[in-house]
Formats: structure tokens, sequence, C-alpha cells
């Protein structure tokens, strides 16, 4: 196997066993999502209009959780250095291990969208159109993310600044996110055009993010 | 091939570690890094590696690849063992030959004696058997540099044996090996470099 397969593979692996937090996420986004109508009350009608804002936030901070572990854990335990030291570019390195971590922690999220929402009253239209709008924009916050967790590898427990420096980057996906969403719910908007953003900014993030954290992380070096 | 520093410094933290520090290590030879706690032992290591920068100086590798920065043909093993307690033994030395662009982990794995723990999760590793699976990554590729950060630590006496006979097999097959030692190594051919602690010039002095 080359190299970057075993890189993504092991990431693969180690999410999913103990202590690799892949699903810590999804159970994040379900528990948020399952609180919000005893918050906001039994106002179907209200709960199915906020719905796609409420999942797109879910999303969002369900995200947030798990970026600590995508450099910092490599760092701890001495991995990092080698992956330095490989033949391999940091940016290729830096790329695999993010859509590793995307593919356990962003996909989950598109996966229980739909089921989440029944709890909040949407359409089954309203529902796919959330899904894919989440699908086509985790990829930006997993990205843009991995820009943050870079700037704090060397800090221990730096998970809130990693969130402080990370969500006002995410907020053009957020608006992007809920717009398409809302424009497949209610119009008066073309669904396409928000959606074709979002692909955008993800394919945006998924360039600029590997080359500002590979950056981030040989400046960082001490 | 010849690894050369030339007037090389080291701040860290606004500290100096080291200034004016000179060595040649040629293949075939080992450089014991040897001075007290906080003397830049691992600091220099990581200089080499290309992990940390130097404030001043340079290092300059003669007669290696060309293509390659110094630290892309070192091997290096720190004081972090690099490995995952959620993989097995087998599973996390796999991972580094393949990343490193090896192949041959099994034989690696038997050869510092962790073979009957290859399916093992290395949760459960003490810390000489976690030693052990680190030393194994030198096996697994060959680089002609290993830079070796008290690589005896936490190893019994026959582990210490076993880091002696890889040692003294990758030096004879003209590989250079610069570690950072508190106790002797009974290995020929060794150069000690003495940092002293103190941010003053060095110098190198033969093992007697």
């Amino acid at each position: 196997m080359s190299a970057v397969t075993e890189l993504f593979i092991r990431d693969l692996r180690l999410a999913v066993r103990v202590g690799g937090g892949a699903l810590m996420g999804v159970v994040f986004f379900l528990v948020l999502v399952a609180l919000i109508p005893f918050a906001i009350g039994p106002d179907l009608a209200l709960l199915a209009r906020i719905g796609p804002a409420i999942l797109w936030l879910g999303a969002l901070l369900a995200t947030l959780l798990g970026f600590d572990r995508l450099l910092t854990a490599d760092h701890e335990d001495g991995s990092l250095d080698l992956i330095l030291m490989a033949r391999m570019p940091v940016e290729i390195a830096i790329m695999v291990k993010a859509l590793a971590h995307w593919l356990t922690t962003g996909l989950p999220l598109v996966v229980v969208a739909p089921l989440l929402g029944i709890l909040l009253n949407l359409e089954p239209q309203a529902t796919g159109a959330v899904a894919l709008t989440l699908l086509a924009g985790t990829p930006a916050l997993t990205f843009i993310g991995t820009i943050g967790a870079a700037l704090t590898v060397a800090l221990r427990r730096g998970g809130l600044l990693l969130a402080i420096l990370v969500l006002p980057l995410n907020i053009p996906v957020l608006i992007f996110g809920v717009a398409a969403s809302n424009a497949a719910l209610v119009g008066p908007m073309p669904f396409g055009t928000p959606l074709t953003i979002l692909c955008a900014l993800s394919l945006m993030s998924a360039v600029i993010g590997p080359f500002a954290a590979a950056l981030a992380l040989r400046q960082g070096l001490d | 091939m010849r690894l050369r520093a030339v007037d090389l410094a080291c701040i860290r933290a606004g500290r100096v570690v080291f200034e004016g520090l000179q060595f040649a290590v040629s293949n075939g030879e080992m450089l014991a890094v040897t001075g007290p706690n906080g003397a830049g032992k691992s600091s220099l290591l990581r200089l080499i590696a290309g992990l940390l920068r130097p404030a001043r100086g340079r290092l300059m590798l003669d007669g290696g690849d060309k293509e390659l920065s110094i630290g892309e043909q070192a091997h290096y093993v720190g004081h972090q063992d690099a490995c995952k307690p959620s993989l097995s033994v087998g599973e996390n030395l796999a991972f580094w030959s393949g990343m490193l662009g090896g192949a041959d982990a099994a034989s690696a794995l038997a050869r510092v004696g962790l073979h009957a723990l290859a399916r093992l999760p290395a949760l459960y590793l003490s810390a000489g058997q976690r030693r052990r699976l680190a030393l194994a990554r030198l096996l697994t590729v060959r680089r002609p540099i290993w830079l070796l950060d008290e690589p005896a630590s936490a190893l019994d006496s026959a582990g210490q044996g076993m880091l002696c006979d890889i040692i003294r097999a990758h030096l004879a097959d003209g590989g250079l090996v610069i570690a950072a030692l508190h106790g002797a190594m009974d290995i020929a051919a060794t150069q000690e470099l003495r940092l002293s602690g103190a941010p003053t010039i060095m110098e190198l002095e033969p093992v007697p």
C-alpha cells in the first residue's frame, strides 16, 4: 500500500476504535437537536420553519468537537514529528487526515440529519434538501477546522481557542447552507445557487485548508 | 556520506541552548551527544531532524540524496514512541513501515523481540516494550541517518544489548548514528560531543 492509503486507513481505524470519538459528534448532534423542541415548545409550524437552521447549527457545533483529535493526538505521542519528517509532503498528509476526519465525523452527521428532520417536523423534501446541503457543506467545515487544529496543535487543551478561531471562518458556510435549505423549503430563491456556492466553498477550503495548516505547522516548529 | 554542522546555534524560548557548535560524522561512525539535562541534546537531534530551525549556522550532508532534506533521510526516535494505544503492535509498526516506504514489518518485530505480541493492542505494552516497538521502526525502512534520543531508556539489559547490536549492524552497513546518551555504549567508532549546558564554544573530543 502507498503511504497515502496507509495514513488514510490508520486514521479511519483510530477514529472508530476505543477513544477515537468518531461517534461523539453524532451523539452531540442528536442530543442538541432533540433538545430544541423541548425548548421551543410544540409549535410545529415554527419548528418546521427554523428546522434547517437548527440542523445546520447543530452540525457546525458537532464538527467542532472532533478537531482537537485531528492533529493534537499525533502531536502528543510524537507521531506528528515522524509525519513531518516523512517523504510525503505535509500538505498531502494533512489533506489525507482531513478526508479521513470528514469521513468519520462529517459524513455521519449527513446520514443522521434525515432522522433528526422528523423531530423537527420537516417535510421529506426539506429534509432531503438539508441533508444535501450538509453533504456539500460539511467538507468545508472540516477543512477550515484543519487550519485551526494546526494553529492550536502545541497548546494543551486548546479546544476552546480552536472554536473561537474557526467559528467566524465558518459563517459563510452556515449562511449558504441555511439559505439553500430554506430555498428548497419556501423559496423564492432557486435551490441551485446557494448550493453551488456551498460546493465552491468546500472545494476552495479543500485547497486552502491543507496549505494553510501545513504552513501553520511549519511555523510552529518548536 | 558525511554530516557536518558549522557554527550551529539553537535558541529556544529566548535562551541560548548552544552556539558555535561544530562537528562532523561520517558513515560507519556514531556520534554520542552527552551532557547534563537541559544541555540541548534533544534540541540538537530535533534540529538535525528538521523539527527545529537553527538560529544560526548550517547543517550539511555530503554524499546524501540531493533531492531530499536531511530529515527525510533520517530515522528519529524521540522521547515519545509514536505508538497508538488502540492499534495493535503489528498495526502500529506496519503503519510506520508503509508510511515511511518500507515493507518488512514482521521480521523487524521479531528482531526487537515483540513477535509474540504482534496482535496485542499497544495500550498494554510496558514502557520498555513501547521503546522496543519504536526501535523496530529503524529496521523496517533503510535510512542512512539514525537520530536516537536516549534510545536505551526503559530498556532492560537484553534490550540494551539488542540496541547495541542493531546500531553496530547499521554502522557496518554504512549508516551513521547520532545518539543522545547518558551512559556509555559499547560501540566502536564512537566520537563524543559534549554539550556543557553553558552557552560556550564546545569542542569535539575523541573517546579515550
